[in-house]
């Protein structure tokens, strides 16, 4: 059961660079900003060939969100770049006052989100940005699965009228999302079928999710995965019609176990059909210096951990 | 309650008429304030001049033909957007929407909420203000958005000096001058005083002339409650743009200005008026436009 084999090996931030140049070509009115992150939000090819619509605004995010939102005004459609903790946190007030409230046309795309980032540490790794974006009202909130998805996203997001947030990260991962396939902001992806366990995973770890499927299939347990690459708005119906046929539900993300996917899961279903639910999400802590890999593992986001919770919500059935 | 006449807008008011219309501004101020017993009348009062010489005399603007992208018109983004109840009353006499609307002022689903917003679709408001310290961001990325469509006309901004203590203000005088953001003319509300007390006990904003200047913006200083002088200088403000710098006018005002009892004092930033002394403020301010 390879249904979806590895194409390559790329950075989601990267997916978003190329979805950026493209836009570039595609619409004038397509503007990007960047905080002194250029090159790590992959942001060089635009720059270069639209010298005039790019602005750099030097390490001034809060600065950067505000002029994001004048530049609305007149018909421009902002990208922001830069990491996913300078895109939320930092400048909560400021995507919130002039940006949500104000209803502006605003992209925030984010990258080196959550523990993947690595060995730069805590004070990068954000895990707490869903939750903070998914509460503003208006805001959408996508987290593409690979390289190929974050550019369709990317693309897709510009033709969104109103503010986005945009999450992605920093290292390599299986590219597996075929690069025709459709992307609609709102509208999940059921990757794999299945009759037992619901697996419901964002961003990195829909390929953890994919990876628990085939482990559980040796088991005997069929898996239905679901790409949910909108946290807001989430697609309820996609989350209720599968439960419906499995009874239980797994929610995988690379955030908090308070506030993100998980969350938004469990407050559709509470609300609609009540369903035995297992978090694999990180455990209301911060994270820590360390490579991809290790952090995963350590923190309990890799496919081991999504197989356990799978078998311990399929004994609460 | 009647229906009021607007103040014409087509033509630039004379200095006498700007006098005139700032009186009205100043009794629609109280009057918004007094009749919801909450909003900011000091700030308002001290800046009627400014914002009366700015809609009646100095923006080129269509408030009949008014839409969120201003092509081809003059924008202005109020920063410290608690001096709402001036800018509702300029932008009611100016013709965006009827006078009479002023009495709805922070009421249940009033488009005039306590700070300005775009969320309730009010004619004139392009920005949501009120958290302090985000509007020269807008500003700038407005004025860049004029540049990149071929677009002269200019964009305005006013603070307060009190707003000056935050960073992102910083963050914003930085990048206007480091990018020649020239089409801009920003005003700061200089009157020395905040909600606990004067500017200068609270956090001293130093010599702010130097300040301004030192970050690469062409600075002005003017009277802001002499209206001779505001309009004299917010037309060499005009002549300074598109020389490659951003355009500062420290403009001194009195907190309060035009009500007696409420001036030399920051006792009235944000408290309303009794019965009393809405009489007694009303009695110093004549009526010329008609009350809404």
């Amino acid at each position: 059961m390879e249904a979806y084999p590895v194409l390559d090996q790329k950075d989601t931030r990267s997916g978003f660079g190329a979805g950026l140049l493209e836009l570039g070509r595609r619409n004038p009115n397509v503007v990007a900003l960047c905080a002194d992150l250029t090159g790590s939000l992959k942001m060089d090819a635009f720059k270069k060939e639209f010298p005039e619509r790019f602005v750099q605004v030097g390490i001034a995010e809060a600065n950067m969100m505000g002029i994001a939102a004048g530049l609305t005004i007149g018909g421009k459609i902002p990208f922001t770049g830069t990491f996913a903790n300078f895109s939320t946190g930092r400048v909560y007030d400021q995507v919130r006052q002039s940006i949500a409230y104000a209803g502006k046309n605003v992209k925030i795309c984010a990258s080196h989100a959550g523990l993947t980032l690595g060995e730069d540490g805590a004070t990068h790794q954000i895990l707490e940005d869903i939750g903070l974006m998914r509460m503003l009202p208006g805001m959408a909130v996508v987290v593409p699965a690979d390289f190929n998805q974050t550019k369709a996203a990317t693309l897709a997001i510009a033709e969104h009228e109103g503010p986005v947030y945009l999450r992605f990260g920093r290292p390599k991962w299986p590219v597996f999302i075929p690069a025709e396939m459709p992307f609609q902001i709102g509208k999940a992806q059921v990757l794999v079928e299945g009759a037992d366990v619901t697996l419901i995973a964002c961003g990195h770890l829909v390929w953890n999710a994919l990876k628990a499927a085939e482990e559980l299939a040796t088991r005997g347990v069929r898996a239905e995965v679901i790409n949910m690459h909108t946290i807001k708005p989430l697609d309820e119906e996609a989350v209720i019609r599968s439960v419906t046929r499995t009874g239980c539900v797994v929610t995988c993300e690379e955030h908090n176990r308070h506030g993100g996917l998980g969350d938004a899961v469990a407050q559709a279903l509470a609300t609609h059909r009540p369903t035995p639910q297992e978090y694999v999400a990180v455990n209301d802590t911060f994270g820590e210096s360390g490579t991809p890999d290790q952090l995963l593992k350590k923190y309990g986001l890799d496919t081991p951990d999504i197989v356990r919770a799978a078998l311990q919500v399929l004994a609460r059935k | 309650m009647s229906t009021t006449p607007t103040a014409a807008t087509a033509t630039k008011a004379s200095i006498s008429e700007l006098q005139r219309i700032a009186s009205q501004v100043r009794r629609d101020i109280v009057r918004q304030v007094h009749g919801v017993q909450s909003g900011h009348p000091g700030g308002s009062l001290g800046c009627a001049d400014y914002l009366t010489a700015l809609y009646f005399n100095i923006l080129r603007h269509d408030p009949a033909n008014w839409d969120m992208d201003g092509r081809g018109q003059d924008l202005f983004f109020l920063s410290n957007g608690h001096i709402s109840p001036v800018w509702y009353s300029v932008l009611a006499r100016s013709g965006y929407f009827p006078v009479s609307e002023l009495a709805t002022f922070r009421k249940l689903n009033t488009r005039l909420q306590g700070h300005p917003t775009t969320h309730e679709g009010l004619p004139g408001v392009r920005m949501a203000s009120g958290s302090l310290g985000q509007g020269l961001s807008v500003a700038i990325g407005a004025a860049l958005a004029k540049k990149l469509n071929g677009d002269d006309r200019m964009v305005y901004t006013l603070h307060g000096d009190g707003e000056l203590q935050e960073g992102q203000i910083w963050e914003a005088a930085m990048f206007a001058a480091s990018k020649k953001v020239d089409n801009l003319i920003s005003t700061v509300d200089y009157n020395g005083r905040q909600i606990d007390g004067d500017v200068e006990d609270v956090l001293s904003l130093g010599d702010l002339k130097a300040k301004w200047s030192a970050f690469g913006w062409d600075v002005l200083e003017t009277e802001g409650n002499d209206m001779t002088a505001l309009v004299a200088t917010l037309n060499e403000a005009k002549g300074r743009t598109g020389k490659g710098k951003p355009v500062m006018i420290l403009m001194r005002t009195e907190m309060g200005q035009g009500v007696d009892f409420m001036m030399n004092s920051h006792e009235w930033h944000g408290i309303a008026p009794n019965d009393q002394q809405l009489a007694a403020a009303l009695a110093q301010l004549e009526e010329t436009l008609g009350d809404y």
